[in-house]
């Protein structure tokens, strides 16, 4: 063993101050690279000054890229280690010096003819990664070669190159005849390269209306026999591309969900949740409802094992579990204590968790759920505790027997004084008024206790509409709105157009006490405003009660449209289109996908005679809501009738048990046994687009696609506009 | 599928970066410390997941570190942070402990690591077994040069060829873990068993395993008579070894194992528990000056087995002083870090029960306007008030059983065949308990 010259590495001991700068700095590195000559035996020396080079990129040392022709006359020497540094620092500064980066490519070139399969697979990799013209026109010709390498490593490399040269330069992609001969690895007989061209087709099908991606069943079923030989990311591809499939028959589609079925016991929870996505999907052209509630019943034990996952997985889960809850009730029906809080939950997984115990409260559960809710009102991060009080006081009108119940646990919040509970509190109390007109209005007392407290225009708006709507029974309604038209002026206008219809109430049900106020406020409201629609509501209530008080009377203390609780419920086509994307980022942001995703290409459910109507047919039933629940959206309530059209509990074991256990194992033994020729029948070309191309598929979108995206969307938001939950 | 993947310290510098699709500006990471501090002021916790500008970002914490990834697609969200946490578990492998030494130590191994696990994107790579065999630290230590191995496009991704031990065995430990939410009044809101079957397996050759356990389903659907117990799994994960179509099929668990350490199976158990050891506690307050806690554990599980390290942790107010305490058995110590009484016990038989009492002096006597009045009686469970560190935390119980399992799950067998080498082999099988999250809320004050 000979003793490597290691001092001889950190010789800088001449001058310091000068190898600091960074010319010195350059020149040293340049020194030490092609220092040790031919005693240098293993390359030690260059190893070491590389290493050094490496450090310096990572640290944006720029000064680096001075030593590129250094760094291409290393790439001949045939050792790994040396390669992979030299093609780590080429990737990272080709864009920045082209004119030198070209003199790689004949050196790569070479490489891709290596013996070791290791050696060409990383110089395609490399080659493919550097966006610069000559690169990729020396690739696409390169690629077709290794695209029938005889090793799988290679080939599921160059698999993926296809996606990246696509990504540099499509027309010549397009030109060239890469893309049939991607899909012509569809027929290799490794799995792992299928499921890679699978998820290189799909890649670049998702950037280019040009291309149209046809599943059928066969190839569809043979994607399925391969998948237990997947690697648990090549499973999660394949899955990801059977979504592209459109099963022509019922059946089709649930012998494919059934044989797809095993992977929710998969460790991998990306694995188990394209899964649920896929089995979601199929659902939509199943008939038989029987088997509909045999894979509902599948679907809930793996959806609630990932919330016993890590809090990001766990959150994932959560917000998709909301839209599985809508769209499929039978999945999580019984399920209500699994979304109690753990003290330690992250505040993100407990708002979700609350927004799913809301969905889940009914007449049954409802004690249990209010002694949860009780609990959460006295943690300690704000925003939790201003929804679980606002929860309470929607559960009140969500269900109507326990209103009783839900108003004293809001009392007895109420009562200790916390400024932002009294808050929530009063707004969520006024909405149960106009629920319950004439019923609850002996609280109003308490309520009246606590007015110095509120600070927030909301829940000063509520209670000034309180006031007002109920003049007549609060012995000093006139004191109290005249304590709050003290500081009329400087309210905001929310306040101020509560405080001047309920002003305009008190007067039309006590004269008397209101004839001073009247013209004092409609005074300041049609004089001293510069807002245009308090100016306005201002001129109408004068004239109305200039002209004839009667007619005034009825109109405003008219009957009102009664509210529900049930408005926050997603509008079922932006439902469906999320169901389709089921464990992406827009089921977390909860967001239609063109709103957040502007060049994403659109999903939805494509026709076929399999394809179940009632879940399609977009017969609104739509019901008012008022402002604080809704954002305007017509909410649909699509989950009655999803009930309806389950007959009753099936018992999936009797039907769907013996049978389709049968068929799910004689066609993955077929499948199995044919040749892998029948892949060749799946195609993607060049054509129209079965996607409906252009993306003006009229979804209709609760928020405006074109308005500029909010500055941070936490999915947690509340009621900001363009979130799709409001709790 | 990512466009870029980060590594930043907490302060949010960039250590390391890889740039996989070139399609966002590597500037946007400089987005990112100032978009979670933003978030972090409206809430205490920020998801996982947020997005700026048209630009994702996906991250996790891990010890001092950040790991990000940023993408423009709407992509498997679960897919790329299942990948960092992947990257975590190959690194710490690698590393011994993922943290910013490591990555600064390690630039060239993580960028090879980086280039190996992910392209274009897209997860490739990540049994970190597999990697270990042609991407290592010293690679002048290879005698030949590396060649990628055969299992990472193979069927069998989690094991290679040719392992040979002298002796070969199996050790499987079966660890259970109980999670318990139980109210102020002592109803269980929610149970649940969060059971795991680990192996450590060093075994030669290509063996191929047969895991037999006392699964209520699979007694169902082979028609098998039950000798004593069998249990119902609500739900079994696997590791990707398992065949899970022939799991589907006829509930056997046959695979070909990984070499050494891993978890072969998890599985979660709905039935109801009893806590294995139950807490009552009465919390007086006098006067405002002083409170009084009473606490009453019993073991409720056989006489023949002990609970282990018993802890039960009493939260307390956070200006609480001059603690004064009595029980009949193990210690009780005063933890004002994190304002609690933690009551030890070594060693807890079955069906004992134990008492113990703690005072602690209050230094001021709070009056209703400074610290929420009513929430304090009513509701706080602590003297703390809303917004104290003490408000609302409940009372945590830890311990281990060893030899039991909660749920009853029992090993049957473990078959082990190597068709080529036919070696004698001998499986080892360890039961354990453990307390998992378990939470009893504290009464109101009386």
């Amino acid at each position: 063993m000979m003793a490597l010259p290691l001092g001889f590495v950190y010789m800088p001991t001449v001058s310091l101050q000068k190898l600091r700068s960074s010319q010195g700095k350059v020149a040293e590195l340049r020194l030490e690279l092609n220092s040790g000559g031919k005693k240098d035996k293993n390359y030690a020396t260059k190893k070491i000054a590389l290493k050094r080079i490496v450090a310096n990129m990572t640290m944006s040392n720029n000064d680096m890229v001075a030593l590129f022709p250094d760094i291409i006359q290393c790439m001949h020497i045939s050792s790994l280690e040396i390669k992979k540094m030299c093609f780590l620092y080429l990737v990272n500064y080709a864009r920045v010096r082209p004119e030198i980066a070209v003199n790689a490519i004949p050196i790569l070139e070479h490489d891709m003819e290596d013996s070791n399969p290791l050696v060409r697979a990383l110089a395609l990799r490399t080659m493919s990664y550097i966006h610069v013209r000559e690169f990729v026109a020396a690739t696409v010709p390169l690629v077709k070669h290794m695209l029938r390498d005889s090793d799988p490593y290679v080939r599921k490399t160059a698999a993926f190159c296809v996606a990246k040269l696509y990504d540099h330069d499509r027309h010549m992609v397009e030109q060239s005849d890469l893309i049939d001969r991607l899909n012509s690895l569809l027929r290799d007989d490794n799995p792992t390269v299928v499921a890679s061209a699978l998820a290189g087709l799909m890649d670049i099908w998702e950037r280019s209306d040009a291309i149209k991606l046809t599943i059928d069943y066969t190839n569809a079923s043979k994607m399925v026999a391969i998948l237990a030989d997947c690697s648990e990311w090549g499973q999660t591809y394949i899955l990801e591309a059977l979504m592209s499939y459109v099963p022509q028959e019922s059946g089709e589609a649930s012998l494919l969900a059934e044989r797809i079925a095993p992977r929710l016991s998969h460790s991998n929870s990306s694995v188990v949740l394209t899964c649920i996505r896929v089995i979601l999907y199929l659902m939509n052209y199943i008939a038989d409802q029987k088997q509909i509630s045999a894979l509902c019943k599948k679907l809930s034990p793996p959806l609630v094992t990932l919330l016993a996952k890590g809090p990001e997985v766990q959150y994932l889960a959560l917000r998709n579990a909301l839209l599985i809850l809508q769209r499929r009730p039978e999945v999580l029906r019984n399920d209500i204590r699994v979304f109690f809080c753990k003290y330690n939950d992250p505040i993100y997984v407990k708002v979700t968790k609350l927004e799913l115990i809301f969905m889940l409260a009914n007449e049954k559960n409802i004690d249990e759920v209010l002694t949860e809710l009780r609990e959460y009102a006295t943690e300690i991060d704000v925003h939790f505790v201003r929804k679980a009080v606002r929860a309470i006081g929607k559960l009140a009108i969500k269900i109507e027997p326990a209103a009783r119940r839900c108003i004293d646990l809001l009392l007895e919040l109420v009562a200790t004084k916390v400024t932002y509970i009294v808050q929530e509190a009063t707004v969520v109390i006024r909405n149960i008024f106009r629920k319950y007109p004439n019923q609850y209005e002996s609280i109003i007392g308490t309520l009246c206790e606590h007015l110095d407290s509120l600070d927030e225009p909301e829940a000063k708006a509520a209670m000034v509409w309180v006031i007002g709507q109920y003049a007549d029974r609060i012995e000093n309604s006139d004191a109290l709105l005249e304590d709050f038209l003290y500081s009329f002026q400087e309210e905001p206008v929310e306040v101020q157009l509560a405080l001047l219809t309920a002003t305009v109430k008190l007067f039309i049900q006590r004269p008397t006490k209101g004839q001073e106020l009247v013209p004092k406020v409609l005074k300041w409201a049609t004089e001293e405003t510069d807002n245009p629609d308090l100016r306005d509501r201002a001129y109408m209530y004068w004239r109305l009660l200039s002209t004839d008080m009667n007619s005034a009377k009825s109109i405003v203390m008219g009957e009102k449209p009664p509210i529900t609780a049930e408005s926050e419920r997603l509008e079922s086509s932006t439902l469906e289109e999320m169901c389709l994307n089921v464990g992406t980022l827009a089921t977390v942001y909860l967001k239609p996908v063109q709103s957040v995703f502007r060049s994403a290409r659109p999903r939805k459910l494509i026709a076929s005679p399999a394809l179940q109507k009632q879940y399609l047919a977009n017969d609104i039933e739509t019901q008012k809501s008022i402002s604080m629940f809704g954002n305007g959206s017509q909410p649909t309530n699509i989950d009655l009738r999803t009930r309806n059209a389950v007959p009753s509990p099936a018992s999936p074991a009797a039907n769907g048990g013996g049978n389709l256990a049968q068929a799910v194992n004689d066609a993955d033994a077929y499948f199995s046994s044919i040749g892998t020729q029948q892949m060749a029948a799946m195609r993607i070309d060049g054509g129209d687009d079965g996607f409906g191309g252009g993306g003006l598929n009229g979804t209709g979108y609760v928020v405006n696609a074109l308005a500029p995206q909010a500055v941070l969307q936490p999915a947690h938001g509340e009621g900001s506009n363009g979130d799709l939950l409001v709790l | 599928m990512a466009s870029a993947i980060f590594f930043l310290d907490l302060k949010g510098k960039t250590l390391l970066a890889r740039n996989y699709r070139g399609d966002i500006p590597m500037s946007a990471v400089e987005k990112f410390p100032v978009l979670l501090s933003e978030a972090e002021e409206e809430s205490s916790a920020v998801p996982p997941c947020f997005s700026h500008e048209g630009i994702n970002y996906l991250y996790i914490r891990h010890n001092n570190l950040y790991l990000l990834a940023l993408t423009k697609r709407n992509t498997n969200a679960a897919g790329i942070l299942l990948f960092l946490h992947k990257v975590v578990e190959v690194f710490t492998e690698y590393f011994k402990a993922l943290e910013e030494e490591s990555i600064r130590d390690n630039f060239v191994v993580i960028y090879e690591l980086l280039d190996e696990m992910m392209d274009f994107g897209y997860p490739q790579t990540t049994e970190s077994k597999i990697l270990q065999e042609y991407i290592t630290q010293e690679s002048h230590k290879l005698e030949i040069q590396a060649r990628p191995p055969i299992a990472v496009t193979n069927a069998v991704s989690w094991r290679s060829e040719g392992i040979r031990y002298r002796k070969n065995e199996v050790f499987l430990d079966v660890v259970e873990s109980l999670n318990l939410l139980v109210s102020a009044n002592g109803n269980v809101l929610r149970s649940e068993i969060l059971g795991a079957i680990k192996m450590k397996c060093y075994l030669s050759g290509m063996p191929e395993l047969r895991l037999g356990l006392n699964d209520k389903v699979m007694f169902e659907t082979t028609g098998r008579s039950t000798r004593g117990k069998a249990i119902e799994m609500e739900d079994v994960k696997f590791h990707q070894c398992v065949r899970l179509s022939r799991f589907e099929n006829d509930r056997t668990i046959s695979f070909i194992p990984p070499d050494g350490e891993f978890e072969l199976m998890s599985y979660r158990l709905n039935t109801q528990v009893k806590p294995l050891i139950w807490v009552e506690c009465l919390v007086e307050s006098h006067s405002g000056s002083r409170i009084e806690y009473m606490l009453k554990a019993r073991a409720q599980f056989k006489r023949r087995s002990t609970a282990n390290n018993v802890e039960i942790i009493v939260p307390v107010p956070d200006d609480a002083d001059s603690p004064r305490f009595r029980t009949n058995v193990g210690s009780v110590h005063y933890a004002p870090e994190q304002s609690a009484i933690v009551w030890k016990i070594k060693q807890f038989g079955g069906n004992k029960e134990f008492l113990m009492r703690a005072e602690l002096g209050l230094p001021s006597v709070r009056g209703d306007d400074e610290h929420g009045g009513g929430m304090t009686g009513g509701f706080g469970g602590s003297m703390g008030g809303i917004g104290g560190k003490g408000a609302k935390r409940p009372i945590q119980v830890k311990f281990e059983i060893p030899y039991f399992t909660t749920s009853g799950i029992q090993v049957r067998y473990l078959k082990i065949t190597e068709p080529k080498l036919q070696y004698p082999s001998l499986p080892w099988v360890r039961y354990i308990t453990q307390s998992g999250d378990i939470a009893v809320r504290l009464p109101d004050v009386a």
